[in-house]
């Protein structure tokens, strides 16, 4: 029998509100395609930072469940109607997970450092003027400012305090977002990286990162990082001419 | 809100110091049964503020928790069953969290807190 993920029927929505889209869908293919790894991971402590509608952080939870008893799901959104509709998915689906209403993960940040296993995010990454992040209602859901990276850049620094030593986060981009800049960024913090999902649609090309502590990665050197770049946006383009093909 | 969150929220208004734990103010508790697990628990036990949990566990209405967790842990299935009840089957379904400095409160409503500061205290 395949893993159970959240049954779309059964998650509930809102005007107001984000529903599961193909970004969702990628999002949550990845956690299946790493299920096995995951598993092995054996985390105590998962997190969803922009649970929206709570397709994400439900389809962890039933992923996981029967394998790994005893973990503790955490959820937030600055969107006080998410914090709702997140609750109703997870009890449709007989499930549960702390929520918070937050910013990013603000009032948990000090007392929850190094000891998240998983992180996921599917961040507001649409290119938009810097004015928009952050509105009231359902833009806040997408618009992620100058290059989508508004949101992404505050995102990063709060998961290197939270993610534990063996931690991984997940993170959906577009390719308009620079990913390779994003991987670098993290690279700088110790950080590895890699693409567990390519998807391209009618909009646009989705690329769904993992990041993992490695401690042979920490790297400032301006060279290494150039290479890198190129390196990345090589593997990207082999990805994709793949899918065209 | 259950216990086990309580005892990781602090205050994150700009320049707070003295921020945790959050002083419980409870106008709906609830009790909803959780699968127990003793394994969870002795895993959390390291991580959790015990001062912070039998304060909360008392401002809630239960306050069968010792003031300290007995050392050995293994055989003592009465103490994890109050432990369990109070981490993870009391719920703050209304009520406030108030920092301990600045009598800030962040509100509780269905059972979700709300830690979004205001534009002046970010
Ligand atoms: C693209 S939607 C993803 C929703 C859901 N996780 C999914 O995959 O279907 C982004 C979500 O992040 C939330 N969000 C935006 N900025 C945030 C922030 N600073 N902190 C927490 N959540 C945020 C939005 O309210 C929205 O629910």
């Amino acid at each position: 029998m395949p893993p159970r993920i959240a049954a779309i029927p059964l998650v509930s929505s809102h005007r107001e509100l984000y529903e599961p889209c193909d970004d969702s869908f990628a999002l949550v293919d990845a956690l299946l395609a790493d299920r096995t790894h995951l598993i092995e991971n054996n985390p105590k402590v998962c997190m969803e930072i922009g649970c929206g509608s709570g397709y994400v952080i439900t389809s962890l939870i039933l992923l996981l469940k029967n394998e790994v008893p005893g973990v503790h799901y955490l959820a937030t959104d600055t969107n006080p109607i998410a914090t709702r509709v997140t609750k109703e998915t997870l009890e449709a689906h007989g499930v549960h997970a702390d929520i918070v209403c937050a910013d990013i993960a603000s009032g948990l940040e000090k007392r929850l450092a190094g000891s998240v296993d998983v992180i996921v995010v599917n961040p507001p990454y649409v290119p938009t003027p810097d004015y928009e992040v952050g509105m009231e209602g359902i833009a806040s859901a997408w618009a992620g400012g100058v290059n989508g990276r508004t949101v992404i850049d505050k995102i990063l620094p709060v998961v290197d305090i939270l993610l534990s030593e063996k931690g991984w986060f997940y993170l959906v981009t577009l390719t308009s977002n620079f990913p390779a800049e994003i991987c670098l960024m993290m690279r700088k913090k110790g950080y590895a990286s890699r693409i567990v999902v390519q998807r391209s649609t009618e909009e646009e090309n989705l690329l769904i990162l993992k990041f993992w502590r490695d401690k042979d990665e920490e790297c400032q050197d301006k060279e290494i990082s150039s290479s890198f770049v190129s390196q990345f946006s090589k593997s990207i383009s082999s990805l994709m001419e793949k899918q065209w093909r | 809100m259950r216990l086990i969150v309580h005892n990781m929220l602090s205050c994150n208004i700009r320049g707070v110091v003295n921020k945790f734990p959050l002083r419980i103010e409870p106008e709906k508790v609830i009790v909803k049964e959780v699968d127990f697990n003793p394994d969870f628990l002795k895993h959390m036990i390291a991580k959790i503020d015990w001062k912070a949990l039998v304060d909360g566990a008392r401002s809630m209405g239960y306050p069968e928790l010792p003031d300290h967790p007995p050392t050995t842990l293994e055989s003592d299935e009465s103490f994890l069953r109050k432990f369990h009840h109070s981490l993870l089957e009391l719920n703050l379904e209304e009520g406030s969290l108030v920092c301990p400095e600045t009598g800030r409160k962040f509100s509780v409503n269905k059972g979700i807190p709300n830690m979004l500061l205001h534009e002046d205290e970010v």
